[in-house]
């Protein structure tokens, strides 16, 4: 309650949250967008999201060992991940496409352990971060100070999302992978390699967590072992949002930023997740009423 | 008759067992070696803190080694010690325990890396009455059980930022203002260690009246500090605590300075392990800030194995190419607290030995170690060193200190 009232006597601190929270959101909303390409098309509930959001980190943290800027890794790790993402796709994922919900979840969470290990041995357990430099923004007298690579996250987020879209709409690829998620029978018998289309899509996932993970090792910090919450977070974008829905993914992902953001402020920091995921129980208790609603009206 | 038969079958089998079980636990000295059993991170979360561990048994067992060894019942023994990775996971700690004890038949035990990997551990070398000396859990309710085998040379955890408290209360004095006039931030991880170290902040900060204006507890997959930082930038505290391991220490070193959180005294943990001098990764970041440690290279200690901190500080460099970092050093005692207990009880009955490591009275280059019916170390105070000029000197308490305090931080 007492934060509360600070926030009303000094609003400006809310306004801090807000942009600060609502910039953080954009860089989830990133990874999201894999996440809903590969949900959506495989039907995959892809576990290894947030190891590949680290690995990517990683790349970009190697990058700027060799005296590389770090902005430099975003298409650096992007192009890395999706190499990364090919080569898993052809050793485990094209094995479970067709299998239900339950293997994938399983099989992409064991490529999660192993590659989190991976990490470890190759990489080491340390806290690691790239700086990138570009100082920070600070208004109202130092009351408002938010790191310009965020600034920059959103810009990034926006123009991939746009990209994305123009991609699945335009090119020959991009329109195979839409025929193939409203029905991969249907595809097949039009001739479309869909094998190749899943690879493509599970790649494409990959390299927007390398994108992502290159943001995060500039704004925040990296170790192998804190992949899971960029999954979770994913997840709920995803849910949020719905399939195939990609500016609602950008729209959920900066909500959930700013949402995470207010409820640290308000209800401290270890509540923080605990409110993001009531939060997700709220919007699917109320989407589950609204459908039922839609389902009764249809009759 | 069949049911004889199964019977003499059945019990026959038991006293192989049995006689199986007796064989292999005489094991625990092998001719004329003496085996200690540890449990350490080898991969996991805690890789860094459990190679440091490691290491620090290694070069106190080369030494002992190389100084003529344990002296029982006027023979010399070697050390040895068996190793097993414990992922950094609890249930893998506590099967491992089990495991040095029953088949490999180890009679002492060197601890683990972590409070949480200690706690796991406890219980099962309590049930089997044997002596664990461990160095690198410092959680208060590992010594709230009644253990009589555990025996830990380190402070605990509520004393890590005790001392800032402390010391900002004097400072506030040293101004003309009364200590009750300090406004307190504390923001931790939320594990047992942190929390207790949120616990001796919260006790002294009520001890002088201070008034707690955040009171945060981060959670573990934290990744960003700064809705809590606002709220720092909004109620200006006149002293900031956080813990959060190496995480908590690279963020708000990090954060602290991009947001320009302007506080006066900012005390942490794990700083050693964050590496946050290093101007690599921080700039100078971490400058003003107060570090807590358990022992540094500075301090005046002495002992017959190593000789002063300084030199164990340099025979650990010469040996592994960096600066010992505390967690190695309280590993290293370990093994010497071990070494002193063997040759005080001049035998190697677990009971025998048990009571003379809880006689123990031991100057190490780590520090004086005197457990008290707990088993916890109260002979050893926490230093504080503040980051000048990009490096750590000794701030607190009066009686190490090597430099003064700057309030506040720059």
């Amino acid at each position: 309650m007492d934060n509360l009232l600070l926030l009303v006597d000094a609003p400006v601190f809310s306004l801090q949250l807000l942009i600060d929270g609502l910039l953080a959101g954009a860089i989830f909303a990133l990874a999201a967008y894999g996440m809903a390409l590969v949900w959506g098309v495989m039907n995959i509930i892809n576990i290894t999201q947030g190891e590949f959001v680290i690995l990517g980190g990683f790349v970009t943290l190697y990058l700027s060992y060799l005296g590389i800027h770090p902005l430099w890794g975003v298409p650096v790790s992007a192009l890395a991940l999706f190499i990364v993402g090919w080569g898993v796709y052809r050793l485990v994922i094209f094995r479970i496409v067709d299998r239900d919900l339950f293997i994938s979840i399983l099989a992409t969470f064991g490529i999660s352990i192993l590659l989190q290990q991976l990490m470890n041995q190759v990489f080491g357990a340390d806290i690691q971060n790239a700086d990138p430099e570009l100082g920070t923004l600070f208004l109202f007298n130092d009351d408002v100070a938010i790191a310009n690579i965020k600034f920059v996250a959103l810009a990034i987020t926006i123009v991939t999302g746009a990209l994305l879209m123009l991609f699945l709409r335009k090119s020959r690829i991009g329109q195979a992978i839409r025929a193939t998620a409203q029905s991969a029978r249907a595809a097949r018998l039009m001739g479309i390699n869909t094998d190749r289309v899943y690879a493509t899509t599970y790649a494409l996932n990959a390299a927007l967590c390398g994108a992502t993970g290159s943001l995060v090792v500039m704004t925040w910090v990296i170790h192998p072992f804190i992949g899971l919450i960029y999954t979770v977070r994913s997840f709920m974008i995803v849910v949020i949002a719905g399939l195939g829905n990609l500016a609602g993914v950008v729209v959920a992902g900066l909500g959930l930023g700013a949402a995470e953001n207010f409820a640290g402020f308000l209800l401290g920091t270890e509540f923080q997740a605990a409110f993001v995921f009531s939060l997700l129980v709220i919007i699917l208790v109320w989407r589950n009423y609204r459908l039922g609603k839609k389902r009764q009206y249809l009759q | 008759m069949l049911k004889l038969t199964k019977n003499l079958i059945l019990s026959l089998g038991t006293s192989l067992l049995t006689l199986g079980l007796v064989g292999s636990a005489s094991a625990k000295v092998e001719g004329d070696t003496i085996v200690l059993g540890a449990a350490v991170s080898l991969t996991g979360k805690y890789t860094t803190a459990g190679n440091h561990t490691q290491r620090g048994y290694d070069l106190a067992v080369n030494r002992v080694n190389s100084k003529g060894g344990v002296t029982v019942g006027g023979k010399s023994y070697r050390l040895k010690v068996i190793y097993y990775d414990d992922e950094s996971t609890p249930a893998r700690g506590a099967q491992l325990a089990e495991r040095l004890i029953k088949q490999d038949g180890v009679k002492f035990m060197l601890g683990p890396y972590s409070s949480g990997l200690t706690k796991a551990m406890a219980p099962i070398t309590e049930k089997h009455k044997v002596p664990m000396v461990e160095g690198n859990g410092a959680s208060r309710s590992l010594f709230n059980k009644g253990y009589r085998y555990l025996f830990a040379v380190l402070s605990t955890s509520e004393q890590y930022l005790q001392e800032a408290v402390n010391l900002a209360a004097q400072h506030a004095k040293a101004s003309g203002k009364s200590p009750s006039s300090v406004k307190v931030a504390v923001a931790v991880e939320n594990d047992p260690f942190s929390l207790d170290i949120r616990a001796g902040v919260l006790d002294d900060a009520k001890r002088h009246g201070m008034k707690v204006v955040v009171d945060d507890k981060l959670p573990r997959e934290l990744s960003d500090m700064s809705a809590t930082l606002t709220k720092v930038k909004a109620l200006k505290p006149d002293i900031l605590v956080v813990s959060g391991h190496s995480k908590g220490a690279s963020l708000i070193t990090r954060q602290a300075a991009a947001m320009r959180v302007k506080v006066p005294m900012l005390a942490i943990t794990h700083c050693e392990s964050a590496k946050v001098t290093d101007s690599q990764k921080f700039g100078n970041k971490a400058e003003g800030t107060l570090c807590a440690t358990q022992w540094a290279p500075t301090m005046t200690y002495q002992d017959p194995w190593f000789g002063s901190a300084g030199d164990y500080a340099k025979d650990f460099k010469a040996a592994y190419g960096y600066v010992p970092p505390y967690q190695a050093a309280e590993s290293t005692a370990s093994v010497l607290v071990w070494v002193n207990a063997l040759q005080k009880a001049n035998s190697f009955d677990t009971e025998k030995v048990r009571d003379a490591l809880a006689a123990t009275q031991l100057q190490t280059f780590y520090g004086n170690v005197k457990f008290d019916a707990t088993g916890k170390n109260i002979a050893k105070p926490m230093v504080l060193r503040q980051v000048q000029g990009g490096k750590y000197v000794v701030v607190a308490p009066a009686k190490w200190a090597s430099h003064k305090l700057i309030h506040p931080r720059p």
